[in-house]
Protein backbone atom coordinates (compact mmCIF):
# COMPACT_ATOMS: atom_id res chain seq x y z
CA UNK A 1 0.00 0.00 0.00
CA UNK A 2 1.44 3.54 -1.19
CA UNK A 3 1.85 6.07 1.64
CA UNK A 4 0.02 9.19 1.33
CA UNK A 5 0.58 12.82 1.77
CA UNK A 6 -1.56 14.82 4.11
CA UNK A 7 -2.74 16.42 0.48
CA UNK A 8 -3.85 12.99 -0.96
CA UNK A 9 -7.77 13.96 -0.40
CA UNK A 10 -7.28 17.68 -2.11
CA UNK A 11 -5.78 15.79 -5.25
CA UNK A 12 -8.22 13.41 -5.48
CA UNK A 13 -11.33 16.28 -5.16
CA UNK A 14 -8.95 18.20 -8.54
CA UNK A 15 -9.38 15.10 -10.17
CA UNK A 16 -5.50 14.27 -10.08
CA UNK A 17 -4.23 11.29 -12.18
CA UNK A 18 -2.54 9.33 -8.99
CA UNK A 19 0.89 7.17 -9.37
CA UNK A 20 2.89 5.45 -7.48
CA UNK A 21 6.42 7.49 -6.90
CA UNK A 22 8.70 6.13 -4.63
CA UNK A 23 6.04 4.27 -2.58
CA UNK A 24 3.77 7.20 -2.08
CA UNK A 25 0.75 7.93 -3.84
CA UNK A 26 1.37 10.73 -6.27
CA UNK A 27 -0.43 13.33 -8.56
CA UNK A 28 1.08 12.97 -11.85
CA UNK A 29 -1.06 15.54 -13.61
CA UNK A 30 -4.67 17.23 -12.46
CA UNK A 31 -5.48 17.38 -16.54
CA UNK A 32 -2.48 18.52 -18.98
CA UNK A 33 0.89 18.21 -17.99
CA UNK A 34 1.88 20.79 -20.46
CA UNK A 35 -1.10 23.50 -19.62
CA UNK A 36 0.78 22.87 -15.96
CA UNK A 37 4.18 23.02 -17.29
CA UNK A 38 3.49 26.51 -19.02
CA UNK A 39 1.45 27.75 -15.99
CA UNK A 40 4.79 27.70 -13.43
CA UNK A 41 6.85 29.51 -16.56
CA UNK A 42 4.55 31.99 -17.30
CA UNK A 43 2.88 32.41 -13.89
CA UNK A 44 2.18 30.25 -10.73
CA UNK A 45 1.99 26.47 -9.94
CA UNK A 46 2.65 24.44 -6.87
CA UNK A 47 3.61 21.04 -6.05
CA UNK A 48 2.93 18.64 -3.36
CA UNK A 49 6.45 17.58 -2.04
CA UNK A 50 5.87 16.17 1.10
CA UNK A 51 6.42 12.65 0.43
CA UNK A 52 10.19 14.50 0.06
CA UNK A 53 11.96 14.19 3.86
CA UNK A 54 12.96 17.09 6.09
CA UNK A 55 15.66 16.61 8.84
CA UNK A 56 16.69 18.27 11.29
CA UNK A 57 20.57 18.18 12.75
CA UNK A 58 21.27 19.94 16.00
CA UNK A 59 24.28 19.66 18.51
CA UNK A 60 27.70 21.45 19.12
CA UNK A 61 29.67 19.17 16.29
CA UNK A 62 26.95 19.92 13.83
CA UNK A 63 28.80 22.02 11.62
CA UNK A 64 31.80 19.64 11.42
CA UNK A 65 29.53 16.59 10.83
CA UNK A 66 28.33 17.85 7.95
CA UNK A 67 31.50 18.97 6.91
CA UNK A 68 32.67 15.79 6.54
CA UNK A 69 29.66 14.04 5.41
CA UNK A 70 28.83 15.99 2.58
CA UNK A 71 30.83 16.58 -0.74
CA UNK A 72 29.56 20.39 -0.80
CA UNK A 73 31.19 22.95 2.05
CA UNK A 74 28.43 24.15 5.07
CA UNK A 75 31.38 26.45 5.98
CA UNK A 76 30.41 28.84 3.39
CA UNK A 77 26.73 28.96 5.29
CA UNK A 78 27.26 32.17 7.16
CA UNK A 79 23.77 33.89 7.05
CA UNK A 80 21.05 32.28 8.75
CA UNK A 81 18.68 30.73 6.32
CA UNK A 82 21.20 30.33 3.78
CA UNK A 83 21.34 27.13 1.98
CA UNK A 84 23.43 25.11 0.16
CA UNK A 85 22.76 21.86 -3.04
CA UNK A 86 25.23 19.26 -2.26
CA UNK A 87 25.59 15.14 -3.28
CA UNK A 88 26.14 12.68 -0.33
CA UNK A 89 28.79 10.35 -1.24
CA UNK A 90 29.64 6.90 -0.48
CA UNK A 91 33.33 6.14 0.11
CA UNK A 92 33.48 4.88 -4.12
CA UNK A 93 32.46 8.30 -4.64
CA UNK A 94 28.76 6.97 -5.87
CA UNK A 95 26.14 9.70 -5.06
CA UNK A 96 23.78 8.24 -1.74
CA UNK A 97 21.51 11.13 -2.34
CA UNK A 98 21.42 15.07 -3.01
CA UNK A 99 20.03 17.05 -0.77
CA UNK A 100 19.71 21.10 0.01
CA UNK A 101 21.18 21.71 3.77
CA UNK A 102 19.63 25.24 5.74
CA UNK A 103 21.86 26.81 7.77
CA UNK A 104 20.17 27.28 11.21
CA UNK A 105 22.95 28.30 13.06
CA UNK A 106 26.37 26.71 13.65
CA UNK A 107 24.53 23.92 15.50
CA UNK A 108 21.57 23.90 13.85
CA UNK A 109 20.69 22.82 10.17
CA UNK A 110 17.45 21.49 7.95
CA UNK A 111 18.43 18.84 5.54
CA UNK A 112 16.06 17.84 2.75
CA UNK A 113 15.95 15.07 0.89
CA UNK A 114 14.44 12.60 -1.60
CA UNK A 115 11.86 10.47 -1.03
CA UNK A 116 12.91 7.48 -2.72
CA UNK A 117 16.79 7.51 -0.94
CA UNK A 118 14.95 8.90 2.56
CA UNK A 119 15.29 5.95 4.38
CA UNK A 120 18.79 4.74 3.26
CA UNK A 121 19.74 8.57 3.86
CA UNK A 122 18.75 8.29 7.13
CA UNK A 123 20.24 5.11 8.59
CA UNK A 124 23.94 6.50 6.65
CA UNK A 125 23.11 9.50 8.75
CA UNK A 126 22.44 7.51 11.81
CA UNK A 127 25.66 5.80 10.81
CA UNK A 128 28.05 8.42 10.51
CA UNK A 129 26.70 9.57 13.77
CA UNK A 130 27.76 7.20 15.66
CA UNK A 131 30.99 6.10 14.03
CA UNK A 132 32.42 9.40 14.60
CA UNK A 133 31.48 10.00 18.02
CA UNK A 134 29.10 13.29 17.04
CA UNK A 135 27.39 15.56 19.55
CA UNK A 136 24.48 16.09 17.54
CA UNK A 137 21.05 14.25 16.85
CA UNK A 138 19.10 13.91 13.78
CA UNK A 139 15.30 14.05 13.82
CA UNK A 140 12.84 13.05 11.15
CA UNK A 141 10.34 15.33 10.57
CA UNK A 142 7.33 13.76 9.11
CA UNK A 143 5.38 15.71 10.78
CA UNK A 144 6.07 18.37 8.33
CA UNK A 145 4.25 18.99 4.68
CA UNK A 146 6.05 20.68 2.16
CA UNK A 147 4.34 22.70 -0.70
CA UNK A 148 6.55 24.11 -3.49
CA UNK A 149 5.12 27.43 -4.83
CA UNK A 150 6.96 28.04 -8.56
CA UNK A 151 6.81 30.52 -10.92
CA UNK A 152 7.17 34.41 -12.25
CA UNK A 153 4.65 35.13 -10.19
CA UNK A 154 4.61 31.86 -7.29
CA UNK A 155 5.97 34.85 -4.43
CA UNK A 156 2.82 37.59 -4.53
CA UNK A 157 0.51 34.87 -4.28
CA UNK A 158 1.92 33.33 -1.93
CA UNK A 159 1.95 36.33 0.39
CA UNK A 160 -1.64 37.38 -1.50
CA UNK A 161 -2.70 33.70 0.19
CA UNK A 162 -0.72 33.76 3.24
CA UNK A 163 -1.35 36.55 5.01
CA UNK A 164 2.02 37.63 7.05
CA UNK A 165 4.43 36.32 5.02
CA UNK A 166 5.69 39.06 2.89
CA UNK A 167 6.84 40.71 5.72
CA UNK A 168 8.66 38.03 6.48
CA UNK A 169 10.00 36.67 3.29
CA UNK A 170 10.42 39.69 0.71
CA UNK A 171 13.85 39.96 1.67
CA UNK A 172 15.07 36.69 1.11
CA UNK A 173 17.78 36.09 -1.68
CA UNK A 174 17.66 33.37 -3.61
CA UNK A 175 18.66 29.89 -2.40
CA UNK A 176 17.45 31.46 1.29
CA UNK A 177 14.92 30.63 4.20
CA UNK A 178 13.22 32.40 6.82
CA UNK A 179 10.85 31.04 9.56
CA UNK A 180 7.04 32.76 9.73
CA UNK A 181 5.93 31.30 13.19
CA UNK A 182 5.73 27.52 12.15
CA UNK A 183 6.16 28.30 8.72
CA UNK A 184 9.61 27.11 7.21
CA UNK A 185 9.34 29.87 4.21
CA UNK A 186 12.50 29.13 1.48
CA UNK A 187 13.13 30.94 -1.60
CA UNK A 188 14.16 27.62 -3.75
CA UNK A 189 12.99 25.53 -5.83
CA UNK A 190 13.30 22.81 -8.84
CA UNK A 191 11.99 24.14 -11.33
CA UNK A 192 14.59 27.20 -12.81
CA UNK A 193 11.68 29.64 -11.83
CA UNK A 194 11.40 31.76 -8.52
CA UNK A 195 9.31 31.36 -6.10
CA UNK A 196 9.19 29.01 -2.60
CA UNK A 197 8.79 26.16 -0.78
CA UNK A 198 7.23 25.94 1.80
CA UNK A 199 7.68 23.34 5.21
CA UNK A 200 4.62 23.40 7.53
CA UNK A 201 2.72 21.43 10.14
CA UNK A 202 0.76 18.73 8.36
CA UNK A 203 -2.58 19.73 9.86
CA UNK A 204 -1.60 22.93 7.94
CA UNK A 205 -0.86 21.67 4.87
CA UNK A 206 -4.55 21.58 3.26
CA UNK A 207 -5.67 25.24 4.66
CA UNK A 208 -2.19 26.35 3.15
CA UNK A 209 -3.18 24.60 -0.24
CA UNK A 210 -6.55 26.19 -0.27
CA UNK A 211 -5.73 29.61 0.36
CA UNK A 212 -3.19 29.11 -2.52
CA UNK A 213 -5.63 27.50 -4.91
CA UNK A 214 -7.69 30.67 -4.14
CA UNK A 215 -4.95 33.09 -5.24
CA UNK A 216 -4.62 31.84 -8.28
CA UNK A 217 -2.01 29.17 -7.99
CA UNK A 218 -2.45 25.87 -10.27
CA UNK A 219 -1.83 22.35 -8.78
CA UNK A 220 0.65 20.60 -10.99
CA UNK A 221 1.49 17.59 -10.97
CA UNK A 222 5.19 15.57 -10.70
CA UNK A 223 5.13 15.25 -14.68
CA UNK A 224 5.11 18.75 -15.18
CA UNK A 225 8.16 18.82 -12.34
CA UNK A 226 9.94 16.20 -14.44
CA UNK A 227 9.70 18.94 -17.62
CA UNK A 228 10.50 22.20 -15.44
CA UNK A 229 13.53 20.22 -13.97
CA UNK A 230 14.66 18.55 -16.70
CA UNK A 231 14.56 22.61 -18.56
CA UNK A 232 16.45 24.34 -16.09
CA UNK A 233 18.91 21.37 -16.54
CA UNK A 234 18.89 20.06 -13.03
CA UNK A 235 19.88 16.53 -12.25
CA UNK A 236 17.24 13.42 -10.79
CA UNK A 237 18.45 11.48 -8.09
CA UNK A 238 18.54 7.95 -9.56
CA UNK A 239 18.30 8.92 -13.44
CA UNK A 240 21.11 11.19 -14.16
CA UNK A 241 22.93 9.99 -10.70
CA UNK A 242 22.71 7.40 -8.30
CA UNK A 243 24.96 5.17 -5.77
CA UNK A 244 27.35 3.99 -9.35
CA UNK A 245 27.90 8.06 -10.37
CA UNK A 246 30.37 10.11 -9.58
CA UNK A 247 29.13 13.63 -9.12
CA UNK A 248 32.25 14.89 -11.42
CA UNK A 249 30.76 12.73 -14.27
CA UNK A 250 27.72 13.91 -13.58
CA UNK A 251 27.45 17.49 -14.34
CA UNK A 252 27.47 18.19 -10.54
CA UNK A 253 31.65 19.18 -10.28
CA UNK A 254 30.19 22.64 -9.11
CA UNK A 255 28.79 21.14 -6.10
CA UNK A 256 32.32 19.42 -4.93
CA UNK A 257 34.27 21.91 -3.04
CA UNK A 258 38.13 20.94 -2.76
CA UNK A 259 39.00 24.34 -1.53
CA UNK A 260 39.45 23.89 2.10
CA UNK A 261 42.83 21.03 1.51
CA UNK A 262 42.35 20.21 5.49
CA UNK A 263 39.16 19.12 4.81
CA UNK A 264 37.89 15.84 4.47
CA UNK A 265 34.40 14.05 3.28
CA UNK A 266 33.20 10.73 2.52
CA UNK A 267 33.85 9.91 -1.11
CA UNK A 268 37.02 12.65 -1.47
CA UNK A 269 39.73 10.26 -2.21
CA UNK A 270 37.96 8.17 -4.71
CA UNK A 271 36.93 11.12 -6.52
CA UNK A 272 40.84 12.47 -6.67
CA UNK A 273 42.03 8.69 -7.64
CA UNK A 274 39.51 8.59 -9.94
CA UNK A 275 39.05 12.35 -11.74
CA UNK A 276 36.76 12.93 -14.12
CA UNK A 277 35.92 10.10 -16.53
CA UNK A 278 32.71 11.31 -18.71
CA UNK A 279 30.90 14.50 -18.99
CA UNK A 280 26.92 15.43 -18.60
CA UNK A 281 25.67 17.90 -21.07
CA UNK A 282 22.39 18.87 -22.75
CA UNK A 283 21.07 17.51 -26.53
CA UNK A 284 18.51 19.00 -28.65
CA UNK A 285 16.50 15.92 -30.79
CA UNK A 286 16.84 17.70 -34.44
CA UNK A 287 15.02 14.79 -35.94
CA UNK A 288 11.33 14.63 -34.96
CA UNK A 289 10.89 12.01 -32.13
CA UNK A 290 11.19 11.57 -28.36
CA UNK A 291 14.54 11.35 -26.01
CA UNK A 292 13.93 9.23 -23.57
CA UNK A 293 16.51 8.35 -20.68
CA UNK A 294 18.32 5.29 -21.39
CA UNK A 295 19.64 5.84 -25.18
CA UNK A 296 22.80 5.40 -27.09
CA UNK A 297 24.12 8.51 -28.08
CA UNK A 298 26.58 8.26 -30.97
CA UNK A 299 29.46 11.08 -31.10
CA UNK A 300 32.92 11.58 -33.04
CA UNK A 301 34.62 10.30 -29.47
CA UNK A 302 32.89 7.11 -28.94
CA UNK A 303 29.43 6.39 -27.20
CA UNK A 304 27.46 7.83 -24.56
CA UNK A 305 23.87 8.18 -23.06
CA UNK A 306 20.99 9.44 -22.28
CA UNK A 307 19.97 10.26 -18.34
CA UNK A 308 17.06 11.48 -18.87
CA UNK A 309 15.00 12.87 -21.79
CA UNK A 310 11.65 14.17 -22.74
CA UNK A 311 9.48 16.67 -24.64
CA UNK A 312 9.91 20.20 -23.59
CA UNK A 313 6.63 22.43 -23.46
CA UNK A 314 9.15 25.62 -23.71
CA UNK A 315 11.19 24.38 -26.37
CA UNK A 316 8.92 22.37 -28.23
CA UNK A 317 11.49 19.97 -28.70
CA UNK A 318 13.02 16.75 -27.25
CA UNK A 319 15.66 17.35 -25.18
CA UNK A 320 17.97 15.43 -22.65
CA UNK A 321 20.90 15.21 -20.30
CA UNK A 322 23.40 12.69 -21.51
CA UNK A 323 26.85 10.72 -20.27
CA UNK A 324 29.11 11.85 -23.49
CA UNK A 325 32.90 11.06 -24.13
CA UNK A 326 35.46 13.70 -23.15
CA UNK A 327 35.96 15.90 -25.61
CA UNK A 328 32.45 15.94 -26.80
CA UNK A 329 31.38 20.11 -26.80
CA UNK A 330 28.42 22.21 -27.56
CA UNK A 331 27.77 22.80 -31.08
CA UNK A 332 28.95 19.26 -32.01
CA UNK A 333 26.21 16.90 -34.13
CA UNK A 334 25.52 13.42 -32.55
CA UNK A 335 23.20 10.67 -33.22
CA UNK A 336 20.71 8.97 -30.81
CA UNK A 337 19.61 5.48 -31.26
CA UNK A 338 15.91 5.61 -30.96
CA UNK A 339 14.15 2.22 -32.13
CA UNK A 340 17.14 1.55 -33.99
CA UNK A 341 17.01 4.25 -35.86
CA UNK A 342 19.63 7.36 -35.48
CA UNK A 343 18.35 10.32 -35.13
CA UNK A 344 20.27 13.97 -35.52
CA UNK A 345 20.90 15.62 -31.97
CA UNK A 346 22.63 18.60 -31.20
CA UNK A 347 25.19 18.75 -28.06
CA UNK A 348 24.34 21.97 -26.12
CA UNK A 349 25.10 23.18 -22.56
CA UNK A 350 22.01 22.95 -19.62
CA UNK A 351 20.10 24.48 -19.04
CA UNK A 352 17.49 24.62 -21.55
CA UNK A 353 15.06 27.01 -20.17
CA UNK A 354 15.15 28.98 -17.19
CA UNK A 355 12.56 31.73 -15.46
CA UNK A 356 10.41 32.20 -18.57
CA UNK A 357 12.84 32.11 -21.09
CA UNK A 358 14.28 29.11 -23.92
CA UNK A 359 17.86 29.54 -23.60
CA UNK A 360 19.25 26.90 -25.99
CA UNK B 1 -15.95 6.91 -20.20
CA UNK B 2 -16.27 8.17 -23.96
CA UNK B 3 -16.88 4.40 -25.38
CA UNK B 4 -18.48 4.80 -28.58
CA UNK B 5 -20.79 2.11 -29.37
CA UNK B 6 -20.35 2.24 -33.20
CA UNK B 7 -16.79 1.26 -33.08
CA UNK B 8 -15.08 -1.63 -32.36
CA UNK B 9 -11.99 -2.60 -29.55
CA UNK B 10 -8.89 -4.04 -28.97
CA UNK B 11 -7.72 -5.09 -26.02
CA UNK B 12 -4.66 -2.86 -26.72
CA UNK B 13 -6.46 -0.18 -26.66
CA UNK B 14 -7.31 0.36 -30.64
CA UNK B 15 -10.53 1.76 -31.78
CA UNK B 16 -11.77 0.52 -35.26
CA UNK B 17 -14.51 1.84 -37.40
CA UNK B 18 -15.66 -0.79 -40.04
CA UNK B 19 -16.42 1.49 -43.54
CA UNK B 20 -19.03 0.52 -45.88
CA UNK B 21 -16.15 -0.86 -48.26
CA UNK B 22 -14.94 -3.04 -45.59
CA UNK B 23 -11.61 -1.66 -44.61
CA UNK B 24 -11.23 -0.54 -41.09
CA UNK B 25 -9.83 3.08 -39.81
CA UNK B 26 -8.02 3.06 -36.32
CA UNK B 27 -6.97 5.42 -33.93
CA UNK B 28 -6.34 4.64 -30.15
CA UNK B 29 -9.24 5.28 -27.41
CA UNK B 30 -10.35 8.33 -25.61
CA UNK B 31 -9.16 6.33 -22.40
CA UNK B 32 -5.83 5.22 -23.73
CA UNK B 33 -5.31 9.52 -24.49
CA UNK B 34 -6.43 10.08 -20.83
CA UNK B 35 -3.80 7.67 -19.42
CA UNK B 36 -1.06 8.76 -22.04
CA UNK B 37 -1.52 12.70 -21.06
CA UNK B 38 -0.46 15.05 -23.55
CA UNK B 39 0.74 13.30 -26.69
CA UNK B 40 4.11 15.45 -28.74
CA UNK B 41 4.20 12.33 -31.10
CA UNK B 42 3.28 9.49 -33.51
CA UNK B 43 4.76 7.04 -36.03
CA UNK B 44 3.09 5.46 -38.28
CA UNK B 45 3.64 2.60 -40.85
CA UNK B 46 4.35 3.19 -44.74
CA UNK B 47 1.06 2.99 -46.70
CA UNK B 48 1.42 -0.77 -48.55
CA UNK B 49 2.72 -2.51 -45.40
CA UNK B 50 1.60 -5.72 -44.42
CA UNK B 51 0.85 -6.47 -41.11
CA UNK B 52 0.08 -9.49 -38.41
CA UNK B 53 -2.57 -9.25 -35.83
CA UNK B 54 -1.17 -7.84 -32.97
CA UNK B 55 1.96 -6.33 -34.41
CA UNK B 56 3.49 -3.39 -32.73
CA UNK B 57 3.40 -1.42 -35.95
CA UNK B 58 3.13 2.30 -34.60
CA UNK B 59 4.71 4.00 -31.76
CA UNK B 60 2.37 7.04 -30.02
CA UNK B 61 4.79 9.24 -27.39
CA UNK B 62 3.47 11.44 -24.86
CA UNK B 63 5.41 13.62 -22.68
CA UNK B 64 5.29 10.91 -20.27
CA UNK B 65 5.81 7.85 -22.07
CA UNK B 66 6.12 5.77 -25.31
CA UNK B 67 3.74 3.28 -25.99
CA UNK B 68 3.44 1.29 -28.93
CA UNK B 69 0.28 0.94 -31.27
CA UNK B 70 -0.61 -2.35 -32.52
CA UNK B 71 -2.55 -4.19 -35.77
CA UNK B 72 -6.07 -4.70 -34.53
CA UNK B 73 -6.51 -7.40 -37.39
CA UNK B 74 -3.74 -9.01 -40.19
CA UNK B 75 -4.02 -6.94 -43.49
CA UNK B 76 -2.64 -3.90 -45.84
CA UNK B 77 -2.07 -0.56 -44.35
CA UNK B 78 -3.77 1.57 -46.75
CA UNK B 79 -3.26 5.38 -45.45
CA UNK B 80 -2.33 6.87 -42.82
CA UNK B 81 -3.79 10.31 -41.30
CA UNK B 82 -0.98 12.61 -41.90
CA UNK B 83 -2.88 16.00 -40.14
CA UNK B 84 -2.49 13.17 -37.07
CA UNK B 85 1.75 13.57 -37.11
CA UNK B 86 1.48 17.16 -37.98
CA UNK B 87 -0.93 17.99 -34.92
CA UNK B 88 -0.38 14.53 -32.36
CA UNK B 89 -2.28 16.88 -29.72
CA UNK B 90 -5.12 16.37 -31.85
CA UNK B 91 -5.58 12.50 -29.93
CA UNK B 92 -5.95 14.18 -27.30
CA UNK B 93 -8.49 16.52 -28.37
CA UNK B 94 -10.73 14.14 -30.42
CA UNK B 95 -9.46 10.39 -29.76
CA UNK B 96 -12.42 9.17 -32.25
CA UNK B 97 -11.66 11.74 -34.81
CA UNK B 98 -8.09 11.89 -35.00
CA UNK B 99 -7.72 8.11 -36.75
CA UNK B 100 -3.98 6.95 -37.15
CA UNK B 101 -4.48 4.86 -40.42
CA UNK B 102 -6.76 2.86 -42.15
CA UNK B 103 -6.10 -0.97 -43.02
CA UNK B 104 -7.76 -3.51 -45.41
CA UNK B 105 -8.01 -6.50 -43.48
CA UNK B 106 -7.02 -9.65 -45.01
CA UNK B 107 -10.43 -11.40 -43.61
CA UNK B 108 -13.13 -9.45 -43.13
CA UNK B 109 -14.18 -12.10 -40.67
CA UNK B 110 -11.32 -11.11 -38.22
CA UNK B 111 -13.57 -7.69 -36.92
CA UNK B 112 -15.63 -10.16 -34.88
CA UNK B 113 -13.00 -10.74 -32.95
CA UNK B 114 -12.93 -8.00 -32.15
CA UNK B 115 -14.19 -6.34 -28.42
CA UNK B 116 -17.82 -3.67 -28.74
CA UNK B 117 -18.05 -0.95 -26.53
CA UNK B 118 -19.09 -3.08 -23.65
CA UNK B 119 -17.04 -5.36 -23.90
CA UNK B 120 -14.11 -2.97 -24.02
CA UNK B 121 -15.23 -1.12 -20.90
CA UNK B 122 -15.32 -4.54 -19.12
CA UNK B 123 -11.97 -5.34 -20.45
CA UNK B 124 -10.40 -1.53 -18.89
CA UNK B 125 -12.65 -2.09 -15.80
Amino acid sequence: MAQQTPLYTSHIAAGARMVDFAGWDMPVNYGSQIEEHHAVRRDAGMFDVSHMLALDLEGADAKAFLRGLIANDVAKLTEPGKALYSCMLNEQGGVIDDLIVYFLSDTSYRIVVNAGTADKDVAWMQQRLAATGTQATLAVRRDLAMIAVQGPNARAKTWAALPGTEAASAGLKVFQAAEFGDIFIARTGYTGEDGFELTLPVGKAVTTWDALVAAGVKPCGLGARDTLRLEAGMALYGNDMDDTVSPLDAGLAWTVDFKDESRDFVGKAALVTKGTGKQTLGLILEDKGVLRSHQKVITARGEGETTSGTFSPTLEKSIALARLPLGVAAGDAVEVEIRGKHLKARVVKAPFARNGKALA
Amino acid sequence: MNTPANLRYSASHEWVRVEADGTLTVGVTDHAQEALGDVVFLELPEAGRVVAKEEAIAVIESVKAASDIYAPVAGEILETNQAAVDAPESVNADAYAAWLFKIKPANAADVDGLLDAAGYEAAIG
